[in-house]
C-alpha cells in the first residue's frame, strides 16, 4: 500500500520536474501522426538514400558504353533488359539503370543547392526588409516585385541563357535566382505580422535590445511558412533543373547523367524504346511528390491554429 | 491596496497635457492626412510612490493608447511624461532602452504577449540580460526561480513553455517578466480581463501583495469598474481622450460629480434588490462619439443629461477641485457645483439628435466607433 503511494507520489514529482515541450517538438510530434507526411518521407528518404548510395548501387559506370549491348544497337531497336543490365540499353549502348541511379545524384544536388542559396538570400532579403520597415522596405520590395512578376520558368530560362556556356553551376543559379523572391516576400510578411505581435512590444516594454527582439523573437516566430516553403521549393527546383535541362540549358554533355537531360534525349527515340523516357519521368514526379507531401504535411503541422 | 496613502508621498510618475493623435491617411503611395483620431487628448495626473491609480473608461476611450504612450511603446504627439523628476516622453533609442527597466508592463491577453517560442526561463531571463542584471547561470536560475515561486507558479515552471499554461498561469509568467528587472512602477493593462472571474480575484491579489512586499507603484487601466475600485487608491475617469473625474477611490464611488461618472455608476447593480429598485438610474442616450471628431467644448455634451444651454458645448472644462469635496477630488465640469446642490435637473437626451449632431462629422470618421455599445460592457458587473 505505502509503495503505491509512494510510487504515485514519485511519479507526480517527476511530472512536476519534467521539462515542457516546444512547438517544435509539438509539431514533430503531429508530423510523425500524419500518413501524408510518413508517405512524403519515405519517398523523400528512398531518393536520399539512393543518390548518397549511388556509386555503390550501381552496377557499371554511366560514361562507358558497352559492346554486349552496342551489338544490338541499331536506330531503329534499342535493347531491352539482359543478365547485367536490368533496364536494358540507353540509346548510346550505355547501361540504363546505372544511369538512373547515378542521375540522382545530380537532381539531389541541384534541387537542395538552388533551394539553400536561394533560402539564405531570400531570407537575407526578406528579414532585411521585414525588421527595418521604411525605404529599406520599400526598395527591397519593388526589386522583389518586378523578380516575381516575371513567371519563373521564363525568368529561369533568361538567367541560364545569360550564361557564355551553359553548366550545371548556372541552372543551380537561375533556379536559385527564381526562388528568391517568393522566400523574400513571405518572410518579410510575416516579419511585420510580428512586428505588430503582442510579445514583441512587450519584448521591447521589457528593454530588450532591437537586435535581440528581431533575431530571438521575430525571425523564429516568422520562419513558419518559409520552411514549408523551402520544402515545396526543393521540388520545383528539381523540376525547373529538369526543365532548363530538357530545353538544352543545362550542361549538354551527354556523358553526364540526368534525368532532365536524359529525358529531352529520349524524345527521339519515343517510337523505339518509350521506357528511356518513362523512367526519368517517374522519377522526376516522384521525388517532386515526395517533397510536396512532406512540405503540406509540415504547413498542417505548423499551423498555429489547432492548437492553443 | 486600499492602505491609506498619505499626500506627502513624493510623486512617481507626472504627466502632463499628454495627447496622442494618430494620423488618419489616405491615398496609395505617400497617404495624405486626412484627419486624426484623437485617441488621447490633453491628459495630466500625478501618481505618488506605492500607490495604485487607476484608469476607468469604456473601450475605445483611449485609455489603453494613454498607457502606451506613458512607458513610451506609442509616441505621443505632445505633452510631458516625468518619471521620478525626469522627462521621459523625449527620451530615444539606447537611453529610453535602459530606462525602460525601471516601469514595467503587464498586458491584457497572456497568450499573445508572450514568445509561444520561449521557454518561460528564457523569456524571464531575457530582462535580466537586457539590463545587465544577470550574475552568472546557477545566482540567476536561482533567482528565477524564487521569482516563480513569488508569484505562485508550480516549481518545475521554468523549463515549460507558454501554451502549456492556463490563462491565469500565463498572467502570473507575465508579472514575473515584469518584475524580474526590478522596476519601481508597473502599468498593468486590463491585467484580469481576460481571466475567468474566479482567476481575476487571484491575480488582483497577488498584484496588491507584491506590492506591499515590494514597495511597487501600479496604474492600474481597467473598463471593470468593481476591479479599480478593488485595487485603486486613487480613480481616474477617461471619456474620450480625456480624464473628466479623479478622486480617492473611496470618494469617487460615494459621491461622484461628474454626469459621466454618476451615469457609470448608477449603471452597477446592486447586490440589494430593494436598493437595486429605490435607486435612480441614468440612462446615457446614444454611442460614445467617434475620436476622429470629438464634440467641441465638452466631449461629453452630446450625451450629457445636464447639459446646459451656454458653455458646454463651446468650451472644455478643465478638471478643478470642488469646494466641499474630498481633497483630490477634481471634476471636469462647468456646472459641477449646480448639479450637485441639484439646481440643475437632468432632462431627456435624445438619441437622435445626437446623431445628428456627430453626423457632420461622421464623414471624415474612418468608421464607426470600435464598440458601439461598449456602455454595456461596463454595466456587465
Amino acid at each position: 500500500m505505502t509503495s503505491l503511494l509512494e510510487r504515485r507520489r514519485r511519479r507526480v514529482d517527476e511530472l512536476a520536474e519534467a521539462s515542457g515541450r516546444s512547438l517544435t517538438a509539438d509539431a514533430f510530434q503531429r508530423l510523425r501522426r500524419n500518413p501524408v507526411a510518413i508517405v512524403g518521407a519515405v519517398l523523400v528518404g528512398l531518393f536520399v538514400l539512393v543518390s548518397i548510395l549511388a556509386p555503390w548501387l550501381a552496377p557499371h559506370d554511366a560514361a562507358t558504353a558497352f559492346p554486349e549491348l552496342q551489338r544490338t544497337l541499331r536506330p531503329d531497336s534499342i535493347p531491352g533488359a539482359q543478365p547485367g543490365f536490368p533496364l536494358g540499353s540507353d540509346q548510346n549502348g550505355r547501361d540504363f539503370f546505372s544511369r538512373m541511379i547515378l542521375a540522382s545524384r545530380q537532381t539531389l544536388l541541384v534541387g537542395v543547392l538552388a533551394t539553400l542559396i536561394g533560402l539564405v538570400f531570400g531570407v537575407l532579403i526578406g528579414a532585411l526588409a521585414g525588421a527595418f520597415g521604411g525605404w529599406v522596405d520599400t526598395v527591397l520590395m519593388r526589386v522583389t516585385d518586378v523578380l516575381l512578376s516575371i513567371p519563373s520558368l521564363l525568368l529561369a530560362i533568361s538567367i541560364a541563357a545569360l550564361a557564355a556556356k551553359p553548366s550545371q553551376t548556372t541552372v543551380i543559379i537561375a533556379v536559385a535566382l527564381v526562388s528568391v523572391p517568393v522566400f523574400a516576400r513571405l518572410l518579410r510578411g510575416s516579419m511585420l505580422a510580428q512586428r505588430e505581435s503582442d510579445h514583441v512590444l512587450a519584448a521591447t516594454s521589457l528593454g530588450v535590445r532591437r537586435r535581440a527582439i528581431v533575431l530571438r523573437h521575430m525571425l523564429p516566430n516568422a520562419m513558419g511558412p518559409v520552411i514549408v516553403q523551402a520544402t515545396l521549393t526543393l521540388a520545383t527546383s528539381i523540376l525547373d533543373a529538369a526543365a532548363l535541362s530538357f530545353l538544352g540549358l543545362g550542361d549538354g554533355d551527354p556523358a553526364r547523367a540526368e534525368w532532365g537531360l536524359m529525358l529531352a534525349n529520349a524524345q527521339s527515340y519515343l517510337d523505339v524504346r518509350a521506357a528511356l523516357a518513362f523512367w526519368p519521368a517517374i522519377a522526376i514526379i516522384l521525388v517532386a511528390l515526395g517533397f510536396t507531401l512532406l512540405g503540406e504535411a509540415l504547413r498542417e503541422a505548423l499551423d498555429p491554429k489547432g492548437r492553443r | 491596496m486600499n492602505e491609506e496613502t498619505n499626500g506627502a508621498a513624493p510623486a512617481l510618475l507626472e504627466v502632463e497635457d499628454l495627447a496622442v493623435h494618430f494620423p488618419i491617411t489616405r491615398g496609395v503611395f505617400r497617404g495624405r492626412t486626412v484627419g486624426h483620431v484623437y485617441a488621447v487628448d490633453g491628459v495630466s495626473l500625478t501618481v505618488r510612490r506605492g500607490e495604485t491609480y487607476g484608469l476607468v473608461g469604456e473601450s475605445g476611450c483611449g485609455k489603453s493608447t494613454l498607457g502606451r504612450a506613458i512607458l513610451k511603446l506609442t509616441e505621443p504627439t505632445r505633452g510631458r511624461v516625468r518619471f521620478d523628476g525626469e522627462d521621459i516622453a523625449g527620451l530615444k533609442g539606447e537611453e529610453l532602452r535602459r530606462r525602460r527597466r525601471r516601469f514595467q508592463m503587464v498586458f491584457q491577453d497572456p497568450m499573445s504577449s508572450l514568445d509561444p517560442r520561449q521557454s518561460v526561463e528564457s523569456l524571464l531571463s531575457e530582462g535580466l540580460e537586457a539590463h545587465g542584471l544577470s550574475k552568472g547561470p546557477e545566482a540567476d536560475r536561482h533567482r528565477l526561480r524564487e521569482l516563480v515561486d513569488a508569484v505562485g507558479l508550480p516549481k518545475g515552471a521554468l523549463r515549460r513553455y507558454p501554451h502549456e499554461f492556463s490563462g491565469g498561469q500565463r498572467q502570473r509568467i507575465g508579472i514575473a517578466r515584469a518584475l524580474c528587472v526590478e522596476p519601481d512602477l508597473i502599468v498593468a493593462d486590463e491585467p484580469v480581463s481576460a481571466l475567468d472571474v474566479s482567476v481575476q480575484a487571484q491575480v488582483l491579489n497577488l498584484l496588491s501583495r507584491l506590492q506591499r512586499e515590494l514597495g511597487l507603484t501600479y496604474l492600474v487601466i481597467a473598463h471593470d469598474l468593481a476591479v479599480v475600485r478593488h485595487v485603486s487608491d486613487r480613480v481616474g475617469v477617461m471619456y474620450l481622450g480625456g480624464i473628466v473625474e479623479e478622486a480617492p477611490s473611496a470618494a469617487l464611488y460615494a459621491d461622484p460629480q461628474h454626469p459621466y461618472t454618476r451615469a457609470l455608476l448608477s449603471a452597477v447593480p446592486l447586490p440589494d434588490p430593494e436598493a437595486e429598485d429605490r435607486r435612480e438610474r441614468i440612462l446615457l442616450a446614444g454611442d460614445l462619439p467617434s475620436p476622429a471628431a470629438p464634440p467641441r467644448g465638452c466631449r461629453f455634451h452630446t450625451r450629457c443629461p445636464w447639459k446646459q444651454a451656454e458653455r458646454c458645448d463651446t468650451e472644455r472644462p478643465e478638471l478643478r477641485g470642488l469646494e466641499g469635496a474630498a481633497p483630490g477630488h477634481r471634476v471636469a465640469c462647468h456646472w459641477a457645483e449646480e448639479i450637485r446642490d441639484g439646481r440643475i435637473r437632468p432632462h431627456h437626451v435624445d438619441a437622435d439628435m445626437v446623431d445628428s449632431a456627430s453626423g457632420a462629422a461622421a464623414n471624415l470618421a474612418v468608421g464607426a466607433p470600435e464598440h458601439a455599445s461598449s456602455v454595456q460592457e461596463i454595466l456587465g458587473r
